[in-house]
C-alpha cells in the first residue's frame, strides 16, 4: 500500500500490513502523535487496511512555545 | 470500534476518555469540552465578541469554528510573521476558512507594520525565532484587540501545548511563569482578557476535528520551530501518554485545580508593576517594552 508521511512530505510503499495498529507499529509511530486517514476517511487504530489502500499518516504535534 | 454514544461506527478512539466516537458525537464532544472550559473559568459572557488569534493551523481554526458554533461573534486576527512560503500558505489557509463562511479575518503584517520579520529579528538578536515570534504575537494580539475594541482574545492553545509549557516551567521551577499559566487571564492595566478555550482538548482531537469538518489547515510544521525544546517536551509527554493514557490531562488539570491557586499571589504582584510602554503604550514592566526594543534592534540591522 502507499503511505503518505509528512514533515517532510514523502510517500513510501509498505507490504504485508493489514491494520492501522500494525502499520503504526511497523513505522515505530506513537498513535497519540498521529492521525491515520484512508482515502478521505479518518480511521481508528483497529481499522483493517486493504493491500491497495492509500493511507496518509498525519502528525498532530505542532507549534513553538509561544 | 463503536461510538460510545450511538454505537455506530467510530472514526476516532480517545484512550484518555476510554471512548470512541462517530463524527457527529465527536464534534459534540469537542463542543462540550469548550463549553465546560468557558464556564469553568468564566472566559466569556453569553454572546460576547471575541477576537481569535488565527495562525492557519488546526488549533486556531478549530477554536474559531467551535466558538462560532457556540454562538459567540468571533472574528479572526492573522499576524504575518514573514516566514517565507510558510507564512504565505498559513495566510491562505486562514483566508480559505474565513471567506466561504462569511467570517471577518483581520490581517496584520509584521514587516509592513513594524519593519521586521521573525527570521530577521532572530538573526539580529541571535536568539530563538520562537522567542521573537511569541513576543511579537503577545504584543500584536493585545494591541490589535484594543484597537478593534475587543475586550477578549482567544488563542488555540490546546491540552498538549499547555501540558508541554507546564512541564518546561516545572523542570526549571519558573514560578512567575507558572503563576501566569492560566486558561483565562483577566483584563486590566492595558491587557485584554486572554482565554484558551481549547485547554481541555488534545491536539490529536483538534486535528481530527478539522479533518472531519473539512477545515483545510496548514499541516506542515513551522520551519523555524523544528527541533525546539517545546516539541521535545510534547514527544516526551506523548510517550508517557502511550504507556499511561490520561497522564497529560492529569498533569495539567491537577496543576490548574490544586497548584495554581497557591501561586496566584505571585501573578498579582507582577501585575502591580505594569505600566504603559513609553514608545507604544502597550503594558510593560520596564520603560520601553520588549517588543519595541526588539523592533529597534531589528530595524537597525
Amino acid at each position: 500500500m502507499k503511505v503518505l508521511l509528512r514533515n517532510p512530505r514523502r510517500e513510501i510503499e509498505v507490504e504485508g500490513i493489514t491494520s492501522v495498529a500494525a502499520l503504526l507499529g511497523h513505522l515505530d509511530l506513537n498513535p497519540e502523535s498521529v492521525l491515520v486517514i484512508v482515502g478521505d476517511e479518518l480511521v481508528t487504530n483497529d481499522a483493517p487496511l486493504a493491500p491497495d489502500a492509500e493511507v496518509e499518516i498525519r502528525p498532530v504535534i505542532s507549534g513553538g512555545a509561544a | 470500534m463503536k461510538c460510545r454514544v450511538c454505537r455506530g461506527p467510530a472514526v476516532i478512539d480517545l484512550k484518555r476518555h476510554n471512548a470512541n466516537f462517530c463524527h457527529e458525537h465527536f464534534v459534540a464532544h469537542c463542543e462540550e469540552q469548550v463549553r465546560r472550559a468557558i464556564h469553568h473559568f468564566s472566559m466569556l459572557a453569553p454572546g460576547e465578541r471575541v477576537l481569535v488569534a488565527v495562525s492557519g493551523g488546526k488549533d486556531s481554526l478549530a477554536a474559531w469554528d467551535i466558538l462560532t458554533r457556540l454562538g459567540y461573534p468571533a472574528e479572526g486576527l492573522y499576524l504575518g510573521l514573514g516566514i517565507d512560503a510558510y507564512s504565505d500558505d498559513s495566510l491562505a489557509a486562514a483566508r480559505a476558512y474565513a471567506e466561504p463562511r462569511g467570517l471577518t479575518l483581520h490581517v496584520v503584517d509584521l514587516a509592513e507594520t513594524h519593519g521586521f520579520t521573525v527570521p530577521g529579528a532572530a538573526a539580529v538578536t541571535r536568539r530563538s525565532p520562537c522567542g521573537a515570534c511569541g513576543l511579537a504575537k503577545r504584543h500584536e494580539f493585545n494591541r490589535v484587540a484594543r484597537d478593534l475594541g475587543f475586550a477578549v482574545v482567544a488563542t488555540g492553545h490546546n491540552l498538549d501545548d499547555e501540558a508541554a509549557v507546564l512541564l518546561g516551567n516545572t523542570l526549571r521551577w519558573e514560578t512567575d511563569y507558572l503563576a501566569r499559566q492560566h486558561p483565562a487571564l483577566p483584563a486590566g492595566r492595558g491587557f485584554a482578557r486572554k482565554i484558551k478555550p481549547l485547554y481541555r482538548l488534545g491536539e490529536r482531537e483538534m486535528a481530527a476535528y478539522c479533518v472531519l469538518e473539512k477545515i483545510d489547515y496548514q499541516v506542515d510544521e513551522c520551519p523555524m520551530a523544528a527541533g525546539n525544546r517545546h516539541l521535545g517536551y510534547k514527544e516526551t509527554l506523548n510517550e508517557l501518554e502511550r504507556r499511561s493514557p490520561g497522564s497529560k490531562a492529569a498533569f495539567l488539570f491537577g496543576f490548574l485545580d490544586r497548584m495554581l491557586p497557591l501561586l496566584d499571589p505571585a501573578a498579582h504582584a507582577e501585575a502591580a508593576d505594569v505600566h504603559p510602554c513609553t514608545e507604544c503604550g502597550e503594558p510593560t514592566t520596564g520603560d520601553v517594552c520588549a517588543f519595541c526594543r526588539l523592533r529597534e534592534r531589528a530595524a537597525t540591522a
